[in-house]
């Protein structure tokens, strides 16, 4: 028998990014929350030292932040005919772990979708008509611009984002990104500083007649107190961003913007080592009861909660409603369901260059540094005589001169030995390179359910991933690549390179942790596992909140999105489903 | 082990049981929390010059708090440094200060305090060695101590600063920690600084150099109501006093306390150029670029969330206890509602031979228009030592 507790206004699963915002919230409208967080805490001070933090090996390589396979695995397969088989360790993509979630070990990038991803299926159908979208399950996410700009704009304040506006309420702005979508108002912090490569990059993009402007990066320009009164530092340019905490405070997570005045207030509780196990419904099914968690000595306790907000990394959440029962699980063969619908990835690319007489200086670092250009990203270009639809950004950021993983040379040059040695000698200040990073747009076979075989060690089933890069993002992905090789003549590299994307998607070596969809969010409940309000249709006591909501993935970073999420369903649940529990939208 | 003193054989008295909000303003003045504990049950250790000193469970518990007493025990205690049955208290026990207070706020302590959830913790307080583990050398104490601290009967000064007089002289008790001892433990010249637990309590008198005197009445104020300002940041045991006491007092008696503050006469003892130092310089401008820049910039201003090292205080006093500690050891500002952030400053004692710290400290307090005296190796070697004994 599980050890009952006294009942919550909420329940939270997860403390990572949206929890903390969800926690924040709702605890500023006066409920009493309680957030379960299954990893450990983790605070700056104490376990982010900056004194140590900088630790390649321990942090990047043997990645000591991340969910490890024995927490939870998941199997994998690219189609329906193969047998899904767990991996042995996380190695595509990289969930986070413990407080904070991977908002910990984020490089940063803070993008919002444009206008045209919320109604990308109108927009779409509406610009080249619906024979072209017809192999593709695109579909609106219910919510308009108008509707969800605002809480990006919270979202960016919150985290000192550092960028320069490109379009402020339709005026398009020099040096911004002129494809975004109106804004109304600037950045709250002005651009990084900008590294060579990257500087070099968007002068050959000006040349060429693009766009170029600086990433949006929560890597702080300067520094900045936020709306809450969080101080957060300047960026050092350290280098070490992407698989570490920030011990600078200067990297926007729960920790450094919301986590210090959260922990303060008596309305809110933080659970930590605490593994939520499955959301307990009533008999009919239509109402979350509690929850219930086994805690860090292994005592199973029941939690009940008026409402249940499922805040984990977006894949855990589809496998916290499938488990619990909540929403009809989606099959690929019928296309009925919603649960697990819509899983999207994301399609990359990129250009390596290799020169002789640089001083590229790439120790200068940071997760989110760099230019980019949006003019091949999503319907920014004509696609009418193209054969596909989506595209993606192309940045030219400067991550890290690190020892162990960045060494870059030439073709031909040997792995190992003295000729090696040379190479990286020689390569480590001549080399640079830009990506793209494509949209994922979604198939009826890419989705996500419970395998059949393999289970946790608690014996519920592991997340079974059926993925594959579909047909039009392969085409989308080669066009980018196309693109970027005449984008290289300008830079008169000794030695340059694209990359091209095949089908058959690895789940071994490292891609992109912006996994999306499987509890997307729409306005037809036969689609959508959540509603507008990130609201489950079928349970309406329960909202599912992240990146599991994105009905398709555009080609850009996620976190952005997923932090206007968390504010917009929020405010829903603040200033509408308090004062009056129930849908929120008719099914 | 000596007995729990606070163990008294009185009849239980009754005593009218309110929430009071005044008495527990008296509770935020005189930071009762600080050395009892956030639920005042006591057992907070206190490291005295003598020695080692656990605080009294202080919540209404009948056996180990002090729930047997009177409203008198409770004033003789807080004036007079008296426990039932006549025993001495120890004076880190700052009733020389609480002896200024009115027995009107003392009454309205009493009557809050009663209000406090019991704790039952029972806690052995006197940990000294002898001869200090005697109470009746604290006579002798007692009579020295409270000497410096008079009713004022200054004329002249505004109603502000007498408000800060009382409350700085009296519940608020910043003399406990900022003013050096005499041998026998008592204050003499008052708020100069003073060795603390491992740290120097800073000159808070008009000295412009290691003193307040750089610093506006705002200044003052915005440091004790949110733990930081333009210039300094609070850490150590002054994060805990911000955090417990000073952030929670309203806004005319932490400008009172400022304006008695800019009205102490500068101690022109502290500071002073570096010599011989020339070397140390250069060696500790490399150090700090490596090590520090970081965070506290190149020019040493600092930034909205890391404190200047330029002009900073802390880093100007004559004694070096506390930025030696805090480069070896690290240490995590105040967390207040006002600046909720509670950064923390590393450890760099891993990292850093003494001689390196000791340069770069140097630099710290010889660049940016600073001045005071050179840090030595052998200092940062002692420091280093008393932090690894854990004294």
């Amino acid at each position: 028998m599980a050890r009952l507790l006294p009942k919550k206004d909420a329940v939270i699963i997860g403390l990572g990014w949206t929890g903390s915002i969800l926690a924040q919230q709702l605890t500023d409208a006066g409920l009493n929350v309680v957030a379960i967080e299954r990893g450990p805490w983790r605070d700056t001070a104490t376990d982010f030292n900056i004194g140590y933090m900088q630790d390649e090996l321990r942090f990047a390589i043997r990645k000591d932040l991340f969910l490890q396979p024995a927490v939870e695995a998941m199997t994998m397969r690219n189609s329906l005919s193969q047998t899904a088989l767990p991996m042995r360790d996380y190695g595509s993509f990289l969930p986070g772990n413990g407080v904070g979630g991977a908002g910990v070990h984020w490089n940063g990038h803070t993008w919002r979708f444009w206008d045209s991803d919320f109604e990308i299926k109108t927009h779409l159908t509406k610009r080249y008509g619906a024979g072209k979208i017809k192999d593709l399950q695109l579909q609106d996410w219910g919510v308009s611009w108008s509707e969800i700009e605002p809480s990006f704009d919270k979202f960016e304040y919150l985290g000192g984002i550092s960028g320069k506006a490109g379009n402020l309420k339709g005026q398009i702005q020099p040096g911004g990104n002129p494809f975004e979508s109106p804004r109304a108002r600037d950045y709250p912090n002005p651009p990084m500083r900008m590294p060579y490569a990257s500087a070099l990059f968007a002068d050959k993009m000006k040349e060429l007649g693009f766009h170029p402007f600086p990433l949006p990066s929560a890597n702080l320009s300067q520094a900045y107190v936020n709306p809450l009164g969080v101080r957060m530092g300047q960026c050092s340019y350290c280098g070490f961003c992407e698989r570490f905490a920030c011990g600078n405070y200067s990297k926007a997570s729960a920790q450094t913007t919301i986590l210090p005045v959260l922990v303060k207030k008596p309305n809110f509780e933080a659970r930590t080592e605490c593994e939520v196990l499955k959301i307990n419904l009533t008999a009919d099914g239509k109402h979350a009861r509690s929850v219930t968690y086994l805690d860090a000595h292994g005592v199973e306790v029941e939690q009940p909660g008026d409402m249940v907000l499922v805040c984990a990394y977006g894949l855990m959440n589809v496998r916290m409603m499938l488990l619990s029962k909540i929403g009809a699980p989606y099959d690929p063969v019928s296309g009925k369901g919603v649960v697990g619908r819509n899983y999207c990835y994301q399609t990359s690319a990129g250009a390596r260059l290799l020169f002789e007489d640089k001083h590229f200086n790439p120790f200068i670092g940071a997760g989110s540094l760099g230019q980019t250009i949006d003019d091949f990203n999503g319907d920014a270009f004509d696609h009418s005589k193209l054969d596909f639809v989506g595209g993606a950004g192309i940045s030219c950021t400067v991550t890290n001169g690190r020892p162990i993983s960045n060494r870059p040379t030439a073709p031909g040059t040997p792995r190992w030995g003295a000729k090696w040695k040379q190479a990286t000698a020689e390569g480590y200040q001549n080399a640079m390179g830009f990506g793209s990073q494509g949209s994922s747009y979604p198939v009826r076979e890419n989705y996500l359910d419970l395998d059949p075989t393999y289970t946790d060690r608690h014996g519920r089933p592991l997340l079974r991933v059926t993925f594959d890069f579909p047909d039009n993002d392969i085409a989308m992905s080669n066009y980018l690549s196309d693109q970027m090789e005449k984008m290289l003549k300008p830079f008169n590299a000794k030695y340059s390179a694209v990359s091209r994307l095949r089908k058959g998607w690895n789940s071994v070596p490292y891609q992109s942790t912006h996994n999306t969809g499987g509890a997307v969010m729409g306005g037809d409940p036969k689609t959508s596992a959540v509603n507008k309000y990130l609201q489950s249709w079928d349970v309406p006591n329960v909202f599912v909140i992240g990146a599991s909501a994105f009905a398709h993935n555009a080609g850009m970073n996620p976190t952005g999105t997923v932090g206007a999420l968390a504010f917009w369903a929020a405010e829903a649940i603040t200033t509408k489903y308090i004062k009056n529990p129930g849908a929120l939208v008719p099914a | 082990m000596k007995q729990v003193i606070f163990v008294a054989a009185f009849a239980a008295l009754s005593t009218s049981a309110f929430a009071d909000d005044a008495g527990k303003y008296q509770a935020i003045l005189g930071d009762c929390a600080g050395c009892h504990g956030k639920d005042l049950s006591g057992g907070v250790t206190l490291m005295t010059p003598f020695g080692k000193l656990v605080t009294p469970n202080i919540t209404p518990d009948k056996d180990t708090g002090i729930g047997n007493y009177t409203a008198d025990d409770f004033r003789a205690a807080m004036k007079q440094g008296l426990a039932p049955g006549g025993k001495r208290l120890y004076p880190a026990m700052p009733y020389p200060y609480y002896a200024r207070m009115s027995d009107g706020d003392v009454a309205a302590l009493w009557s809050w305090l009663q209000t406090v959830k019991p704790v039952k913790n029972s806690v052995d307080v006197n940990q000294l060695h002898f001869p200090f583990n005697m109470r009746i050398m604290m006579a002798g104490w007692s009579l020295f101590a409270p000497s410096s601290i008079r009713v004022s009967d200054v004329v002249g000064k505004s109603d502000a600063w007498h408000r800060g007089d009382y409350l700085v002289n009296g519940p608020a008790h910043c003399g406990a920690c900022h003013s050096p001892k005499t041998m026998l433990g008592a204050d003499k010249g008052p708020l100069t600084g003073a060795v603390l637990q491992g740290w120097y309590a800073p000159d808070l008198t008009s000295d412009p150099n290691a003193g307040l005197g750089r610093w506006s009445t705002a200044d003052i104020v915005d440091y004790l109501k949110t733990g930081r300002n333009a210039h300094s940041i609070a850490s150590g045991p002054m994060a805990e006093a911000v955090e417990n006491s000073s952030s929670q007092m309203n806004d005319a008696d932490l400008t009172a306390i400022a304006v008695y503050l800019k009205d102490l006469p500068a101690s022109h003892g502290n500071g002073g150029p570096a010599t011989g130092a020339e070397a140390q310089m250069k060696a500790g401008k490399d150090g700090y670029d490596i090590n520090c820049a970081a965070c506290h910039g190149p020019d040493g201003k600092g930034n909205a969330l890391f404190p200047p090292l330029a002009a900073n205080p802390n880093v100007l006093q004559v004694r070096d206890n506390t930025i030696v500690r805090v480069v070896l050891a690290g240490t995590r500002a105040a967390a207040t509602t006002g600046a909720p952030t509670g950064p923390a400053m590393p450890s760099l004692g891993w990292k850093l031979s003494n001689q390196q710290a000791a340069d770069i400290l140097t630099y710290v307090r010889n660049n940016w228009g600073n001045r005071a005296p050179a840090v030595s190796a052998e200092t940062v070697e002692r420091i280093r030592g008393e932090l690894h004994s854990g004294s």
